[in-house]
């Protein structure tokens, strides 16, 4: 990676979350430096939105720290966008809502997402995908240095989520900020991302994927890589999840027994 | 015209005024039960300023805003629907002025006026402080326009964006508590709620942006009031629900006309 500044942007330490007495975290570390890509993954009920909540401030944490670099700016998409349709909105005034912003600013980032065609629309009215990019749009606004994405291809269909996941790793290469994303597509996680945090309460592995994407696996599961942009993250544990295992091949669940924690083929 | 006409006719104006901003807040937010409680808490604030001997209206935004604050405290502490508080709350507290009024000895105060409002025995006092409450309440939620839509858009990305979202809802309750008390005299604690959300609402179908369905919703509004008035006159009806029949019927016939349909995608 050619970017040399990589200070450390926010970090969380031995972070446990609770509520009503049930864990939703417990014990979890993780370092956001400048111009890294850190994609979370894991079941449903993880923790991982939590896990993004802590980190913005939104979330008290049980136990643990929780540290920002001071001054930092954050761009966050959170999961799930529903407006009521009662408040009459274009993506335009959507866009300049934290902010009083030109006309001219807001087309630069629409365009950058590749959504400009939308600006004058109704927000109600745009697909899921435009929605996603203008999200990204408005999470950009604040020229970030640290994006935090709550699974930013939902709602996306196959070729578009590749897309976005490009999208996103020229964003991070354009401006050197840091990412730190949720990919609910288990196992599709990006071929650009520096590490992958695999996540069920707490951390039960972490690893980098380019290693991953020369697997047979890999291989055997896209062929020729038709899309470009997307890697699978194999791996296994030494303890059990059921990671919906639609996705996951066979051949892993026979391996699992030989792998030790933190192994990452 | 005569001058009680003309103060009714400019204290309702003043009144349509701030309502149709803050009603489309109160329309976009859900809020309109919680208008509707702090409402009747309003007649609590009426016995309390009797009974103390300090301003009714002062008084009425005391109170107001001390059913919010319990509002919330009782949010985060019980596990009671929403709806369920807003109901226990606002008949609690429309009893308990209902129960503290008749303590009152001495002077006569009229109930129904406080309940349908009296918007034709507006004095010039009254006109005073009905400007002067509005004017304040159009400037605070001028200022806290831009915050309030972002979190009411999405209120966890507005936090992230830096929000002060505990403030800014405080300064809305404050709002509503404002518009209570003014409105009070004009349409009548079980009114007000009406003209908070029947011009929103209308105005919903007419707007393409939030700032538009503002100024739509309060220009309907004083169309609503000018319309009542000039019903009330006609027909001897009482003016505070004819306001609200006008603007009942301007929704209706908004909402059912066609023409009007162009623009309610957006």
């Amino acid at each position: 990676m050619a970017i040399s500044d990589n200070r450390l942007l926010a970090s969380l330490r031995d972070v446990s979350i609770e509520t009503n007495g049930r864990a939703l975290i417990s014990h979890v570390g993780l370092d956001v430096h400048a111009g890294e890509i850190i994609t979370l993954i894991g079941p449903n009920g993880a923790g991982k939105t939590t896990l993004l909540r802590a980190l913005l401030g939104l979330q008290a944490v049980t136990s643990g720290t929780v540290h920002r670099a001071r001054g930092l700016r954050v761009g966050y998409m959170p999961q799930r966008l529903q407006i009521d349709p009662i408040i009459p909105l274009s993506v335009q005034r959507f866009l300049t809502l934290s902010r009083r912003t030109s006309q001219q600013d807001v087309q630069r980032s629409l365009k950058e997402v590749g959504a400009a065609h939308v600006q004058e629309q109704s927000l109600h009215v745009i697909s899921g995908g435009e929605l996603q990019r203008v999200l990204l749009a408005r999470a950009l606004m604040c020229q970030p240095d640290l994006l935090i994405l709550d699974e930013p291809a939902q709602g996306v269909d196959v070729v578009g989520q590749s897309d976005l996941y490009t999208l996103i790793g020229s964003i991070r290469d354009r401006y050197g900020c840091g990412v730190l994303m949720v990919s609910h597509d288990l196992h599709l996680v990006m071929e650009a991302a520096d590490s992958v945090i695999c996540l069920n309460q707490h951390v039960c592995c972490t690893g980098h994927p380019e290693a991953v994407s020369q697997h047979p696996e890999y291989l055997k599961l896209f062929g020729d890589a038709p899309l470009k942009g997307l890697a699978v993250y194999t791996h296994a544990h030494d303890h059990e999840h059921n990671l919906h295992g639609d996705v996951v091949p066979l051949a892993e669940s026979e391996e699992k027994e030989q792998h030790e924690g933190h192994d990452h083929e | 015209m005569n001058d009680f006409l003309i103060r009714a006719l400019l204290a309702g104006v003043a009144v349509a005024l701030i309502a149709g901003p803050l009603g489309s807040f109160v329309v976009w937010r859900r809020l309109a039960y919680f208008g509707d409680t702090l409402a009747h808490s309003a007649l609590l604030g009426v016995a309390l300023g009797f009974l103390l001997g300090v301003s009714v209206n002062l008084a009425v935004i005391a109170v107001c805003l001390s059913i919010a604050i319990l509002l919330v405290i009782f949010q985060q502490k019980q596990q009671l629907a929403n709806d369920t508080l807003l109901g226990i709350l606002a008949h609690a507290a429309l009893s308990l002025g209902l129960v503290a009024m008749s303590f009152i000895e001495g002077v006569r105060v009229d109930l129904m006026a406080y309940l349908f409002g009296d918007i034709l025995a507006i004095t010039s006092h009254d006109l005073a402080w009905i400007y002067g409450g509005s004017v304040l309440a159009l400037l605070i939620l001028l200022a806290l326009w831009r915050p309030l839509l972002s979190m009411t858009v999405h209120e966890e990305l507005a936090r992230v964006e830096g929000v002060p979202v505990t403030w800014v809802n405080i300064g809305l309750m404050l709002l509503i508590a404002i518009v209570v008390a003014v409105a009070m005299k004009i349409i009548g604690i079980l009114l007000i709620t009406a003209l908070l959300i029947i011009p929103a609402a209308t105005a919903r179908r007419l707007a393409g942006g939030p700032e538009q369905m503002a100024v739509v919703a309060a220009l309907l509004g004083c169309a609503a009031v000018g319309g009542g008035l000039m019903m009330s006159l006609r027909w001897d009806t009482p003016a505070g629900p004819s306001i609200v029949v006008v603007a009942a019927i301007l929704f209706v016939v908004i909402n059912l006309l066609p023409i009007f349909g162009r623009r309610s995608r957006t």
